[in-house]
């Protein structure tokens, strides 16, 4: 019995990384090392799983002052554009078969969702993998460089997506130089980090770590960046080793290759990034659907079901998702205004979930 | 959307493995990663992305049900508010 063994292996686990002991001692250590910080430090997490790591856990209302975590542009269904919203809904509109990633059936579009199109009969198929949507007329392609590779195993089985894919690190560099706010180090994405290595983030001339999702290696991390602020240690750290090797995934980096050149993108929040697009090759121009459907997707704005929607903002770092007007008021995870509020990773969603705590 | 579960790979057939999520059975893809029974797995979007240690899996797996039940507490302490 499998699942069993799993069961008391978790239990014994679970007493571990709960230990409140090891909690404490962490906590005391980030206390004395921020006592001597001459500012106030500002760290961004760019994954939604620490996101929600650091919500249920309650660890704002735990670190010292000095210390603001920001949640940045971390969840793929918030950051894809409203215009790519509304041309998927658009297509679905023309009664093409659409497959998306659950995640995206309930973030609004300029009047509504994938699901009220579905509601009222459109041809929507709700997928796990790229892969189960072969067959249909055109695929959500959304996700960073973690969902890419499998999104590129399909498209060579012969699949036709909306490619919304794109890449993490060029916009970490571009939230650096938005210069809304100065960001002393970041908590890297983990999976992101899986597939591309440790690498790629030498570019970034801030403090990061690479941290797993444990409550106390999230708090190990945040040590970890106090300490290298302090020093002015640039670069990137990995604590993530069993997962996250120098050179990444290279099969799917391969994969990626193959299908993929290095594009612009279009981000909610961030604008075009240059290099931060998966741009499908040449030789797989036939199952783009902004080329087949251009007819279609030529007519389609940016309009929002919400215009004092703050998601743009909130994916920033620049405003915390209680800051918006429309939070917990007109805005909530069962009548959403933005994608925010909608995803599972979404910066909104996961604050009202976790509203008493914070 | 970028969340990753481990899994145990039960048995390889070609491109795909049958895995076990704690008691889920499930096919996913295994051409970015080789793999063999027995192994630990890390699934996003119905592919294998990253072998895992089977302590790195009960770990994370631990970490998500405690979340879970987390949310859950919460969600009950509100209703009953």
């Amino acid at each position: 019995m499998v699942s069993d063994t799993i069961g008391s292996s978790k239990k014994e686990i679970l007493k571990e990384f709960r230990d409140p002991a090891l909690t404490q001692k962490l906590l005391k250590k980030i206390e004395e090392e921020v006592s001597s910080l001459k500012k106030d430090v500002k760290i961004m997490e760019v994954c939604g799983t620490h996101t929600r790591v650091i919500s249920a856990y309650g660890f704002r209302s735990l670190l010292p002052e000095k210390i603001e975590l920001l949640s940045g542009p971390g969840c793929p269904t918030c950051v894809t554009p409203q215009r790519h919203i509304n041309m998927c809904i658009a297509l679905a509109e023309e009664g093409l078969e659409v497959a998306t990633f659950g995640d995206m059936l309930r973030v609004p579009g300029a009047e509504e969702s994938l699901e009220d199109v579905r509601a009222r009969g459109g041809k929507i198929k709700v997928v796990e993998s790229p892969l189960e949507a072969l067959g249909c007329d055109v695929f959500f392609a959304i996700g960073f460089d973690t969902t890419a590779p499998n999104t590129a195993v399909a498209v060579k089985k012969g699949l036709t997506i909306l490619n919304c894919h794109k890449r993490f690190v060029p916009a970490m560099v571009a939230l650096l130089n938005m210069g809304d706010l100065e960001i002393d180090g970041f908590l890297n994405p983990g999976h992101v980090s899986t597939i591309i290595g440790t690498e790629p983030y030498k570019v970034l001339d801030v403090p990061q770590v690479i941290a797993g999702f444990e409550p106390v290696d999230v708090l190990a991390a945040i040590l970890h960046l106090i300490k290298m602020i302090k020093k002015n240690e640039k670069g990137v750290v990995n604590r993530y080793t069993r997962l996250v090797r120098y050179k990444g995934n290279l099969r799917a980096k391969k994969v990626l290759d193959d299908v993929f050149d290095v594009g612009d993108s279009l981000w909610r929040g961030l604008g075009t990034i240059p290099g931060s697009g998966f741009k499908l090759k040449k030789e797989f121009e036939e199952q783009d659907a902004e080329l087949i459907y251009s007819d279609v997707l030529k007519k389609v704005d940016d309009r929002e079901l919400n215009p004092a929607c703050k998601c743009s903002e909130v994916l920033r770092g620049i405003r915390r998702p209680e800051e918006c007007p429309l939070f917990e008021k007109v805005c909530t995870p069962s009548n959403p205004q933005g994608p925010c509020m909608v995803s599972m990773e979404g910066a909104c969603g996961i604050a009202y979930e976790f509203r008493e705590i914070k | 959307m970028c969340l990753a579960t481990p899994a145990k790979v039960l048995e390889v057939r070609g491109e795909e493995a049958v895995v076990d999520f704690g008691g889920l059975k499930k096919n996913v893809n295994i051409q970015l990663v080789e793999v063999k029974p027995n192994e630990w797995v890390l699934v996003h979007a119905g592919f294998a992305i990253q072998k895992i240690s089977e302590e790195r899996a009960l770990e994370t797996l631990a970490i998500y049900e405690e979340m879970a039940k987390l949310q859950k507490e919460m969600k009950k302490r509100k209703t009953s508010d």
